[in-house]
């Protein structure tokens, strides 16, 4: 506050350059400095959005990011970026009456693609209702923290949640950055690249599907897949979303293989193809059983099915 | 800049207190860099929390600053002038506090340009955040511009021109109210989070803004009045207090029906409702605050309404302080975490702001209040007419601002 007790009443005089540099001056402490130097460094930061890249500046990313994870993890990965297969759109079946919630297809999943281990990212969560209870649309009954000797608990039914690849996914509309988006063959798909962790996907999103970095992820060596698709399950950063890609990079490849889920579900409760195709049992599924989809009311329009087996 | 260095112990006591606290916000800010914002409190089941309740406080301020302009306008207040000038300023180092909230609270910050138009990808207009660092950067320009030119002209000595200030205050009137409703829309917009995804809640951010921003402003017309040859009549003050009362009472209002709805109607969407206000299965960390943010807004409600009580300084100061600590609860924590317990899959996870979100919540409040008081530092002399700027190539009172440190 100015002080009162002025001597002279007189104006003071400053020269106009004073105020303008001042100015100036206020203004630029505002800007961030910038220190580094590394030539990687500034080309990781000014690497280009993957849908503006075309075929030799994503070849290069490629090489770079090759470099970038061998120096890192002292393993060669071998990064893809296969695009999607035209004529077919993928859909997920889950036989609700078969699971019984042994959570095998957590692990397989964090196994497949390169999930952090400390901190812990699950894509799947498998929520266990005591029978009877509110389920469905409203999870709050329900737990996901179940730890019983064995499963499954008798009076009890499991649900696994994972990303329901919605056909109108809100994820994507909220995303200020186009960080996110969904693929020809109906995958929602993030860049860790290009997303600046602002988490409003996470916010939007129904089924918390989407999961952050919350700290650096963490694998040990020998649990690392360096078998990766440059939008699934490459390494992550530290401040990135994730999130379920349908195992991208097994699925979109020929000959193709089921997501790590479905492969590993032991009493076969999950099921995978291609919906265009009148002849794949997800499609044989939709129209013989009584399926259903969560959170039907937001209109987001999954491509995951849940149904009844018996 | 001499002028802002020279003040009295006061003055210097403030300036070191601001530097401690930004001092060790950056050093909390350092180590959440470092380690990434595994280091807040925040988690997937609960992803925005104390910082982005903090962003739409503020966001709350920098509208009322200015949309205090329109009673000014209309009940043609005679310091009108200083009122804007006062209330830009106010504004603008709220944004800057806003910017610097949400910035805090992203993953990668260095990636910050993807935001850009032309340089990145911006989502516009799909993304609401999009539309918000839209409307928050065009308001810190308008403000700053305004700001700018009259103290300019000012400081030479010339009567700044009503005709070039004009469109930009009525510009800024209506910008104010749209940065709020952007803020609002940007939760509104979410039908995944039932708390926020009510039509009442862009009104009801408005009505809070009104009774806050301004409750902050007759605080500080009364220390800038102190401090300085700035006239601000009683009367311009008490006529404020009254409409913060109005503002208040549609407030309260908005509250009720929304209470009403939610609790009369008991559907599963209640479950945020009775989490805020009763608790829920066991938790109820907000139930405390909730309650005395309601208190203190019914309380200063009353005081605002009664002429006798407001036009007394000592419950009027206590009432201003009431609203702004009411207000905060209510549109901070109390908005923003509700949208995310019980979580979308009914997990309950109880949040509560790290010491590290503390840290830098306090050093941004810091460097807004340091901001502010440096403008005030400068700008007030100049209104006044006892900081006058002569001929260009005299240097004689050049000087460094940092000896003020």
């Amino acid at each position: 506050m100015p002080n009162k007790s002025n001597k002279d009443n007189c104006a003071r005089t400053i020269n106009r350059r004073s105020f303008l540099k001042g100015t100036a001056l206020g203004l630029g402490s505002l800007a961030v400095p910038f220190g580094t130097s590394d030539a990687s460094t500034w080309e990781a930061f000014f690497q280009k959005h993957f849908k503006e890249m075309n075929e030799s500046e994503l070849q290069s990313v490629i090489t770079r990011l090759e470099e970038e994870y061998a120096r890192e993890y002292d393993m060669n990965f071998n990064i893809k970026a296969t695009g999607p297969i035209p004529g077919v759109k993928f859909g997920y079946g889950l036989d609700v009456s078969r699971c019984i919630g042994c959570r095998r297809c957590v692990y397989a999943c964090v196994q497949e693609n390169n999930q952090s281990r400390e901190p812990q990212i699950h894509w799947i969560s498998v929520l266990e209702f005591e029978k009877g209870e509110k389920w469905v649309n409203i999870f709050e009954e329900a737990t996901k923290y179940y730890n019983p000797h064995a499963v499954p608990e008798e009076g009890h039914f499991y649900m696994p949640i994972q990303c329901q690849q919605c056909e109108n996914p809100p994820c994507v509309k909220v995303c200020p950055t186009k960080a996110t988006w969904q693929e020809r063959d109906g995958i929602t798909v993030v860049d860790y690249n290009w997303c600046i962790g602002c988490r409003y996907c996470m916010a939007a999103c129904p089924y918390g599907a989407r999961h952050f970095n919350w700290a650096k992820p963490r694998i040990k060596k020998k649990e690392i897949n360096t078998e990766v698709h440059y939008l699934g399950n490459r390494p992550r950063y530290k401040g990135v979303v994730e999130k379920c890609t349908f195992c991208i990079q097994r699925t979109r490849e020929n000959p193709g293989r089921y997501p790590a889920c479905v492969e590993i579900c032991p009493v076969g409760a999950r099921k995978f193809g291609n919906l265009l195709d009148p002849e794949s049992e997800i499609r044989y599924c939709i129209e013989h059983k009584r399926v259903f989809r969560l959170k039907e009311d937001l209109n987001t329009s999954p491509k995951f099915y849940y149904f009844f087996a018996t | 800049m001499k002028f802002i260095a020279k003040g009295n112990k006061w003055y210097y006591g403030w300036l070191a207190l601001l530097s401690v606290l930004i001092i060790s916000g950056i050093l909390s800010y350092m180590r959440q860099i470092d380690e990434g914002l595994i280091l807040t409190h925040m988690r997937d089941q609960v992803s925005w929390g104390f910082y982005i309740s903090n962003f739409t406080f503020l966001v709350g301020v920098a509208a009322a600053a200015v949309l205090l302009v329109i009673p000014a306008y209309l009940y043609n207040f005679k310091p009108i002038k200083e009122i804007v000038l006062l209330g830009e300023m106010l504004a603008i180092a709220a944004i800057i506090m806003c910017l610097l909230f949400v910035v805090s609270d992203m993953g990668r910050p260095e990636l910050g340009w993807h935001i850009l138009p032309i340089l990145g990808t911006m989502n516009f207009p799909s993304s609401l955040l999009a539309w918000d660092v839209i409307v928050l950067n065009g308001y810190l320009v308008i403000n700053c511009i305004a700001v700018f030119y009259v103290l300019y002209k000012l400081s030479l000595g010339k009567e700044y021109k009503m005709s070039v200030l004009w469109p930009i205050i009525i510009l800024s009137i209506p910008w104010a109210i749209s940065i709020h409703t952007v803020t609002a829309f940007l939760y509104n917009g979410l039908s995944s989070r039932p708390f926020w995804n009510a039509s009442i809640l862009a009104p009801r951010f408005i009505a809070s803004a009104l009774c806050s921003g301004p409750a902050l402003m007759l605080i500080l017309f009364q220390i800038v009045r102190k401090v300085s040859k700035m006239e601000i009549s009683n009367a311009a003050i008490f006529k404020i207090a009254e409409l913060i009362a109005y503002a208040m009472g549609i407030n309260l209002f908005l509250f009720g029906a929304e209470f009403f709805k939610e609790f009369y109607s008991g559907s599963v969407h209640l479950a945020p409702m009775e989490y805020l206000y009763f608790g829920l299965h066991g938790h109820n960390n907000l139930v405390p605050w909730m309650w005395t943010a309601f208190i203190f807004n019914l309380t200063a409600f009353f005081i605002f309404l009664r002429p006798k009580t407001r036009e007394n300084f000592l419950t009027l100061n206590i009432a201003c302080v009431l609203i702004i600590t009411g207000v905060y609860i209510e549109k901070g924590m109390g908005l923003i975490i509700p949208g995310f317990i019980p979580g979308v899959l009914g997990e309950i996870y109880e949040y509560g702001p790290s010491a590290i979100e503390k840290g830098v919540a306090l050093g941004i409040w810091a460097i807004g209040a340091l901001f502010f008081t440096l403008f005030l530092k400068f700008a007030l002399p100049i209104y006044t007419g006892k900081l006058r700027f002569n001929s260009p190539d005299s240097s004689s009172e050049r000087g460094e601002h940092k000896g003020a440190e």
